[in-house]
């Protein structure tokens, strides 16, 4: 490869790599694989190949005509989509915490089911019911595990709350009757920094106890 | 003398209010900083560096800056600098979608030269390591050396003496909403900037400062943010990037750090290592206290701890320094150097008893000179029904091992000038309360709402608060050290009280009376004397005419008091055969002061405990020393507490007296030793290394049975 070439295909050169790094001598066979592969998934993604489809997404029953990615996730359609006539989706109640399906801060429901929306591409959503943290209330009428939430003081910064709020429903709606343990289950694909656990364990068998 | 008045005459301070934000909360509607959309909004990113340690030969942009899509590219280095550790900034993206801004990255091009790193405290300390900084001597800082009384002569005094070493990690904040900003300029000289922020004045000072603009041409709101814990006072590299990249592409401009970045940038606690030798009397006196110690902050310096902890110890001789590490800075995190020292501490006053042959808490209580905490000692040991506890540690039988600890924590948080607010009276009776404060999940916007309503006899609901925007001109300082609500809460009820006063003297006339003779009730105001005269508080504020009122507060000294006492109490339950640790109860018993709002007040509790419990038992940030990398920048490797981990938590709101104090950060410190040593009660074997994860106690135990 010549230096030109090598300087266009790859974000932080070989060379340096190569090196050696730092104190160690195994490290330097095992960091440049990490890194070229990196930058060869780059080389993939930044021609221009990417072609883009047009979908219609079904969310809190309303319907949206949306230009997508491939690679555009759910989540990045319901925080920052624009629909074809230019209007902004702007559901941003489910929240992008960790990218990686590890903390459950964008969970929404699809047809009825809890999922991460950051790991869903928005094609795959396609002729399914979304509903996001926005759609859980009845118009004003606050969803029973909503008012216990408040009532309990299930929140403190609030930013992990959506995705309690949606991951709680999803569990009574399975189980109407959870035990400490099982709302324990139920939520934890979900994180909380604040430390709210113990009030939202109170707060989702107070909406259970509602919901009979 | 101002004074917030008898228990028994509150009808809103000290009870449970739910908070004002809940149901914007619940519903998704809550706007933080990250949720920000506005008109045009470009997306940005910043490259960072992958390696520890090297310098930069050069930095091409250019392939980046052609992509269709991308508006502005800015180097945040260049060639002949040095990056000193992974995630350090090279260069920002702003593009018209997220996905574009990281295609964007990956067509920088940046040629490093490496350089020599370490990662680890032994590795910076070892010989002939490569010296990081340019301005100390080698790896170390200079030792800080305090001595007090005689420690030899404490030592011939000793019956018993204990000679350990306490260690615990590097810690993340792992704020869910990681630290950004939203940018938007209106021409050149007016920036206004959504901040993830616990300092919306701080981040606005800062801000005009870079800018060269005037302090009321630059507004930072934030409405919510999604936690600090001590890591966002200020707007740092991303929030200057954002603003320049804003005013480059004039667009505004939204830039968040990826979690990972978050992990290596952000801020984190710094490590600790203790050598210490500490002896006691026969009769329990803790008589000397020897302590050499160190811990990093990455590759900054701040990585101090407390050292002695609470107890009183006559002779003392401590000495620490900062090692210097090729990571990333360390940041206050919730009550700095307070866990990391009890821990230690308490881990220490356990051993001590034991080879006294002392009841831990009998030890304590013979060392320990503040009263608070010793009414704590009770009521905890009720509660956690202390008579259970194991005599002798290991000794239960069985696969699981239960046993029970104790640990102590102290803090200030007495608050300061330095806020200042407004409290308005409309005619139509609508009230608002405004001040440049922020609320980052502690709940002071609802503490504000309660003490106007107090005083007005309204509810917290009819209170418009506004807070998070430096627009109105009325500054408050940063939310650090737990003084958020005593420095705030003195100059709302003063405000609120002057308000009262005037309305007083407006309506007194037409109501044929004197102000002295008014009085609020709930919703009315009536005349003392005569309490037939009664009208609401609609028809009261009707009087005003066309004139609010609008008056402003200050801070009240007698308001507020500093200094609070901890006490926790742990249950655990050991599995000898997995090594896994089940917290099963805490009693945490907090001294509180005046809880404003026991509801929020029982939150920060809960909230101290389980971080507390995170950092004991989970939290760690693990560094390559081969690669110089974090292995855990992320979250599901850096394990932050879970459902599954939550105990039974019993917040016991300890309120000696009626004055306002903070209460955020002091929950979280007593926990570790209060865990560490029911661990050592449950299965008999000391781990004086935090976290205690089941491969250190399945370690512990195959050395025990050795
Ligand atoms: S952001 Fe989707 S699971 Fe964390
Ligand atoms: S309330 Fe702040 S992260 Fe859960």
């Amino acid at each position: 490869m010549s230096e030109k070439e090598k300087k266009q295909s790859t974000n932080i050169s070989r060379r340096s790599f190569l090196k050696g790094v730092g104190t160690g001598t195994v490290a330097a066979t095992v960091v440049p694989a990490i890194l070229v592969g990196d930058a060869e998934k780059a080389e993939a993604q930044t021609d221009d190949t990417i072609s883009t489809a047009q979908i219609q997404l079904a969310i809190n029953e309303q319907k949206y005509t949306i230009e997508v990615e491939a690679r555009t996730t759910l989540l990045s359609v319901l925080r920052d989509g624009i629909d074809t006539n230019g209007n902004s989706v702007d559901l941003t109640g489910a929240k992008l915490i960790c990218d990686r399906g590890e903390c459950g801060g964008c969970t929404v429901l699809v047809d009825g089911k809890p999922i991460y929306a950051c790991m869903m591409l928005a094609m795959d959503a396609q002729g399914k019911q979304i509903t996001t943290v926005e759609g859980i209330a009845d118009g004003n009428t606050l969803h029973p595990v909503q008012e216990a939430f408040i009532k309990h003081d299930a929140l403190m910064c609030g930013f992990c709350t959506p995705g309690f709020v949606v991951s709680s429903v999803a569990l009574l709606n399975e189980n109407k009757k959870p035990t400490l343990e099982e709302i324990k289950n139920g939520l934890s694909g979900n994180t909380c920094r604040c430390g709210t656990y113990p009030f939202i364990f109170d707060a989702v068998e107070t909406a259970a106890q509602k919901m009979k | 003398m101002a004074s917030w008045g008898e228990a028994s005459q509150s009808r809103l301070i000290g009870k449970r209010i739910t908070r004002l934000s809940g149901k914007d909360k619940v519903t998704g509607k809550a706007k933080y900083t990250y949720d920000i959309n506005r008109p045009g909004l470009l997306y940005a990113r910043i490259l960072r560096s992958e390696v520890a340690h090297a310098v930069v030969l050069e930095l091409d942009l250019s392939r980046a800056e052609e992509l269709p899509g991308v508006h502005a590219v800015l180097p945040l280095t260049e060639a002949g600098r040095k990056l000193r550790y992974q995630g350090q900034e090279i260069a920002a993206v702003a593009a018209e979608t997220d996905d574009i801004a990281k295609d964007a990255l990956r067509l920088i091009y940046v040629d490093l030269e490496e350089q020599p790193f370490v990662v680890t405290e032994a590795d910076a300390m070892a010989e002939g390591a490569p010296q990081i900084r340019d301005d100390w001597q080698g790896n170390r800082s200079n030792p800080g050396i305090n001595e007090q009384g005689d420690v030899d002569a404490g030592f011939s005094e000793a019956a018993v003496t204990v000679e350990a070493t306490y260690h615990t990690p590097v810690q993340t904040h792992v704020c869910l909403e990681t630290h950004g900003h939203v940018a938007e300029w209106r021409g050149e000289d007016f920036l206004t900037v959504w901040a993830s922020t616990q300092a919306v004045f701080g981040v606005r000072n800062d801000l005009s400062r870079r800018f060269e603009l005037p302090a009321n041409q630059v507004r930072v709101i934030t409405e919510h943010m999604g936690g600090g814990f001590g890591s966002k006072f200020g707007p740092g590299v991303e929030g200057h990037t954002a603003a320049q990249l804003a005013k480059i592409t004039k667009r505004p401009v939204k830039l968040m750090l990826t979690r990972k970045a978050e992990h290596l940038v952000a801020g984190n606690r710094p490590s600790m290592t203790q050598h210490v030798k500490a002896g006691a009397t026969k009769d329990g006196r803790l008589i000397a206290y020897d302590m050499k110690g160190y811990g990093t902050g990455g590759i900054s310096s701040g990585a101090g701890f407390q050292a002695p902890y609470v107890y009183h110890v006559e002779n003392q001789r401590t000495e620490r320094f900062n090692v210097a590490t090729n990571a990333g800075n360390q940041r206050a995190m919730r009550a700095p150097g307070h866990p990391q020292g009890a821990f230690a501490m308490d881990s220490l006053m356990d051993e001590l008893a034991e080879k006294l042959g002392m009841n831990p808490l009998e030890f304590r209580r013979i060392n320990d000179s503040n009263e608070v905490r010793q009414a704590q000692y009770t009521l905890g040991a009720q509660e956690i029904g202390w008579h259970r506890r194991n005599n002798v540690p290991g000794s239960g039988t069985g696969i699981k091992k239960r046993g029970m600890g104790v640990g102590s924590g102290q803090w200030g948080g007495g608050g300061g000038r330095g806020t200042q607010a407004r409290v308005t009276i409309n005619p139509d009776g609508t009230v608002e309360a405004v001040t440049g404060t922020q609320d980052i999940g502690t709940g002071i916007r609802t503490a504000i709402a309660i003490i106007v309503a107090e005083e007005f006899g309204l509810e917290p609901t009819e209170i418009a608060v506004q807070i998070g925007d430096s627009g109105p001109g009325l500054p408050s300082g940063g939310s650090g050290g737990s003084q958020t609500t005593a420095s705030v809460a003195p100059v709302i009820k003063t405000a609120a009280a002057a308000a009262k006063q005037k309305l007083f003297e407006t309506v007194a006339p037409l109501l044929q009376t004197t102000v002295d003779d008014l009085r609020i009730g709930k919703g009315t105001i009536y005349v003392a004397s005569d309490r037939t005269q009664t009208i609401t508080w609609k028809q009261t504020t009707g009087l005003l005419g066309m004139e609010s009122i609008t008056e402003s507060g200050n801070w009240d000294q007698e308001l507020r008091q500093g200094g609070v006492a901890g006490t926790q109490f742990a249950e655990v339950e050991v599995d000898t055969q997995t090594g896994h640790v089940k917290v099963l109860k805490i009693v945490a018993v907090q001294d509180c002061g005046l809880a404003i709002n026991r509801l929020t007040t029982e939150s920060q509790i809960n909230g101290g405990v389980i971080m507390g419990l995170g950092q004991t038992l989970l939290e760690e940030r693990i560094m390559d020393p081969l690669t110089g990398r974090m292995l855990n920048a992320n979250l599901e490797d850096y394990k932050v507490p879970g459902t599954y981990e939550i105990p039974e938590i019993k917040s016991i709101v300890f309120d000696t007296h009626r004055k306002v104090t903070g209460v955020g950060e002091p929950p979280c410190i007593p926990t570790l030793g209060a865990i560490a040593n029911a661990v050592y009660n449950a299965i008999g074997v000391r781990i004086r290394e935090l976290p205690i994860t089941p491969d250190k106690v399945l370690t512990a135990l195959a050395q025990k049975k050795a």
